[in-house]
């Protein structure tokens, strides 16, 4: 497979339109970190945006950062560290996941629109994404938003790019809004019988006053730091006399959901991190990875069913609302997932899976007819010919 | 002045027969014909600009809503969505040949779920009946346009909505989960639902903020949240813009975020202490409201190293409110400003630009100038947090001389806002007002390009027409 490398936004925009002109698919990637995620790309030929690198505007009281779609994640995180701020979604690090050995890029986390815990509180990777700049399947620039944190001015095509993997356009540039990094983090876990009774206390926990940027649910045998059991936890991020204030206020009010720990700053970013990364589902490299997005009320009976049809490996995020699964490559247990996302009227993608299922199974809710004609033209009109990442999405 | 496109004749020649076309599809009540009984739509809040429409309809359900516009695109009728009609860009201007299809009459709370967070309700709920619901329980909707006792969620979504407290809770767009929509086929279509993130494309995204050219939307859940426990706000006042800006990035360097910062100049100062007496220095030529929240040590800590801070830049005067009353005090002021305004002037154009927050000094000095140029009076408001700029200008409706100039010195402001790296509109939203300003933030192929994608919803341009895209280069619109 040969690899374009184009090393400015102009020579990348001039590679696609030679290829637009010749009528060649073309697989989209920043360092190819994911790229075994969703479905195999039909193309002999991939453009790699790894080489348009570099911070290009940073405003720290402005909260915003701007750089090329091909930096990597760390270097962008680490300019923000030397300003107390942070990435706002906490976008998970998947390279143990899919076995790369290298770092994400902006470009590559934006396309996929993934977020970390914090997305319960503080939103996803797209509602921060301020503005872009990106290369249509014809090889035109073009940009859309900008650089300030509030901005209506026409149609928000950030938000349409941001996470279409690639297939509306090469994203070249994007502006975020970025937040301060919390003085303490405090994590409050609890021991619960069973999902029910972990979502439920979850829920509890959202529904607090006191501003839980975090609330997931570790199933049995997955526990990291020590946790043992099935594990509800709840965390907080502010100024350090707040955390001690909103941890001991929340463990008093959740008190009769089970046993419950107090976990500080330092263990708590390692749990965290964990979570994020889905490193408590505990997957092995030959298991299919699915997310289910539900309403969190309808996490346990969906877990239920899960464990009923094929030996599941779980963790919940988000409340409870994002089921991370593993579990054998098969179209039984793909079929179980679909089932039960729609069974909670919810949404699943099959994250990662060998292409033997991949190729063969809807990796994604079938869009109904009328909205599949709209999302045909909206394609047609940003990539005509189809040349972008075909087959990654859909098939 | 905005010119509209010229209507099409033959549908201004076939009125009566759409209008008894529309009384079969939907119930008797809802099919308004009478001019005397369409002048409450011929407007909105853009008032300068009247329009009388071809009829108005107003249907109760989403199926009624797919009847008119399945009926409108069979026949090629232009359509004008319209929630409570408060747009302040003249987002829902009907025009001589369309059909306003109002959502007042879709007004019910379907769902409320407590333990998931949100609210599935009608698109003419207003905004803040989706926090009456739950405030009950401890609970609110987040966004909260100044609009938010009469504007509509339905309408709220189509703009993507602000209001002050979005540094924190950020916009419509980011309080969303799911909408009903309906296209200009009269397809309805279940848009996300009542979780975080559906797979695939985000429409969601793409259709929130899109001012009615992608279709309608009749039913929105909502996130909901918990309330903090408590909110508390404070005032300095600065003897220049210079240093109140410098004060608002050190608070926003330290760390904290406040969930509402907002910065008067020195005409606005007057004209708000004028009409409410809110007790505002009026020596100062700026000033900050900070609002930040929890328990009541918490607020006293963070409110404390925000005097320490703003302490650093010799305010002229500091107020810390110690009770919830003293908070309502400090924000009088500020919630009246556009009345305050409306008092000592006829009538005043509100705008909407967004700036970066470090070209707020360069900005005001400039608007100073324009104010002196064209002879007309500014007062500015700001949400200083995420740099979105309210500049009042005060002019006389009556006089057309006035009007011109003040909306020419508003066209100035705006691409001022573009030149130094904002936008046009960060909450308001383009509508007719701001439709030939455009090109002034796009290129013609940027905007080739937003055009092609409503024509992928909108093969006709039916919905909403003449708003948002400049009227001149477009072929869609050809007479």
């Amino acid at each position: 497979m040969s690899l374009l490398l184009p090393e400015t936004e102009e020579a990348l925009a001039a590679e696609i339109a030679r290829a637009h002109a010749a009528r060649e698919p073309l697989g989209i990637e920043g360092r190819g970190t994911k790229r075994a995620m969703l479905r195999p790309v039909q193309a002999a030929r991939t453009l790699s945006t790894r080489n348009l690198t570099g911070i290009t505007l940073y405003r720290p009281t402005e909260l915003m950062i701007r750089a090329r779609a091909g930096t990597p994640i760390p270097e962008i995180e680490a300019a923000l560290a030397e300003n107390n701020q942070q990435i706002i979604a906490e976008p998970p690090d998947l390279s143990a996941m899919f076995g790369a050995s290298e770092a994400a890029t902006l470009g590559g986390v934006v396309s996929t629109n993934l977020s970390g815990p914090r997305r319960i509180m503080w939103g996803a990777m797209r509602d921060h994404v301020l503005g872009i700049r990106a290369v249509t399947g014809e090889g035109e620039v073009f940009r859309s938003g900008g650089r300030v944190l509030k901005n209506v001015t026409g149609l928000d095509l950030c938000k349409l790019l941001t996470g279409a993997h690639g297939t509306l356009g090469v994203l070249t540039e994007v502006t975020l809004k970025v937040l301060p990094r919390a003085e303490a983090t405090g994590t409050l876990a609890i021991r619960v019988p069973d999902a029910a009774r972990g979502v439920a206390a979850l829920s509890a926990a959202l529904g607090s006053p006191y501003g839980v940027s975090g609330a997931a649910l570790l199933m049995d045998g997955h526990a990291p730091m020590g946790l043992t059991g099935t594990v509800a936890l709840a965390r907080i991020e502010d100024f350090r006399e707040s955390v001690t204030y909103r941890m001991g206020k929340l463990r008093e009010e959740l008190a009769e959901l089970g046993e419950a720990t107090l976990l500080d700053t330092a263990a708590s970013h390692s749990l965290w991190r964990a979570v994020r990364d889905a490193e408590p589902l505990g997957a092995t490299p030959d298991e299919a990875i699915w997310r289910i997005s539900v309403a969190p009320s309808a996490a346990p009976r969906a877990v239920i069913a899960l464990r009923a049809a094929f030996d599941a490996k779980l963790l919940l995020d988000w409340g409870g609302g994002l089921i991370w699964v593993a579990g054998p490559a098969t179209e039984h247990a793909h079929g179980a997932v679909m089932q039960a996302a729609a069974g909670g009227r919810g949404s699943f993608t099959l994250f990662r899976a060998p292409a033997s299922l991949a190729a063969t199974v809807p990796v994604l809710p079938e869009e109904p007819p009328p909205l599949a004609a709209i999302a045909r033209r909206v394609k047609a009109t940003l990539d005509p010919h189809g040349l972008l990442n075909p087959g990654r999405m859909r098939a | 002045m905005i010119s509209l496109p010229a209507p099409k004749p033959e549908i201004l020649a076939r009125r009566e027969t759409i209008l008894a076309d529309l009384r079969r599809l939907l119930p008797a009540d809802a099919v308004i014909g009478e001019e005397i009984r369409m002048k409450p739509y011929e407007t909105d809040g853009l008032a300068a600009y009247r329009q009388m429409p071809l009829a108005v309809t107003l249907p109760r359900t989403t199926e009624e809503v797919a009847q008119v516009l399945r009926y409108c695109h069979a026949n090629g009728i232009r359509v004008v969505p319209r929630g409570a009609g408060t747009s302040l860009a003249g987002g829902a201007l009907p025009l001589a040949d369309a059909v306003v299809v109002g959502l007042m009459r879709m007004n019910r709370i379907k769902e409320i779920n407590l333990d998931d967070r949100y609210a599935v309700v009608e698109a003419g709920v207003t905004n803040i009946g989706i926090t009456k619901a739950v405030e009950g329980d401890g609970f609110f909707y987040a966004p909260d346009p100044s609009s938010q006792l009469a504007c509509m969620i339905g309408g709220n979504v189509m703009m993507n909505s602000g209001g002050a407290h979005c540094l924190k809770y950020g916009v419509t767009a980011n309080n969303l989960l799911g909408v009903t929509f309906v296209t200009i086929e009269g397809e309805v279509l279940e848009i996300g639902g009542n979780h975080l993130d559906a797979a695939g494309y985000d429409w969601l995204g793409l259709i929130t903020g899109s001012e009615g050219q992608l279709g309608m939307v009749t039913d929105v859940t909502v996130r909901i949240l918990r309330g903090p426990e408590g909110a508390r706000a404070m005032l300095a006042a600065f003897d220049s813009v210079e240093v109140a800006g410098a004060a608002v990035d050190a608070i926003i360097g330290s760390g904290i975020i406040p969930v509402a910062l907002e910065f008067m100049d020195k005409p606005c100062i007057h004209a708000c202490e004028a009409f409410a007496h809110a007790g505002y220095p009026l020596d100062a030529e700026a000033m900050l409201i900070i609002e930040v929240e929890g328990s009541n040590a918490e607020q006293d800590m963070l409110l404390g190293k925000i005097r320490d801070i703003c302490a650093r830049f010799n305010p002229i005067s500091m107020k810390l409110a110690e009770s919830a009353e003293q908070s309502l005090a400090i924000w009088k002021g500020r919630k009246g400003a556009f009345g305050a305004v409306g008092r000592i002037s006829p009538d005043y154009l509100c705008m909407d630009g967004t700036i970066p927050t470090g070209e707020l000094p360069h900005v005001l000095k400039r608007i100073g100038e324009m104010s002196t140029q064209y002879g007309l009076g500014v007062a500015n408001v700001f949400h200083a947090g995420d740099g979105n700029l309210h500049p009042l200008i005060m002019f006389d409706a009556n006089d057309p001389v006035s009007f011109r100039k003040a909306e020419e010195f508003g066209a100035d402001i705006l691409k001022l806002c573009v030149e130094v790296g904002g936008c046009l509109t960060g909450e308001h939203g383009v509508g007719v007002e701001k439709r030939d300003l455009m090109t002034a933030q796009f290129t013609t192929r940027e905007l080739d390009l937003q055009r092609a994608i409503k024509t992928a919803f909108d093969a006709d341009w039916l919905l909403n027409t003449a708003k948002v895209f400049p009227l001149a280069d477009n072929p869609k619109l050809a007479a």
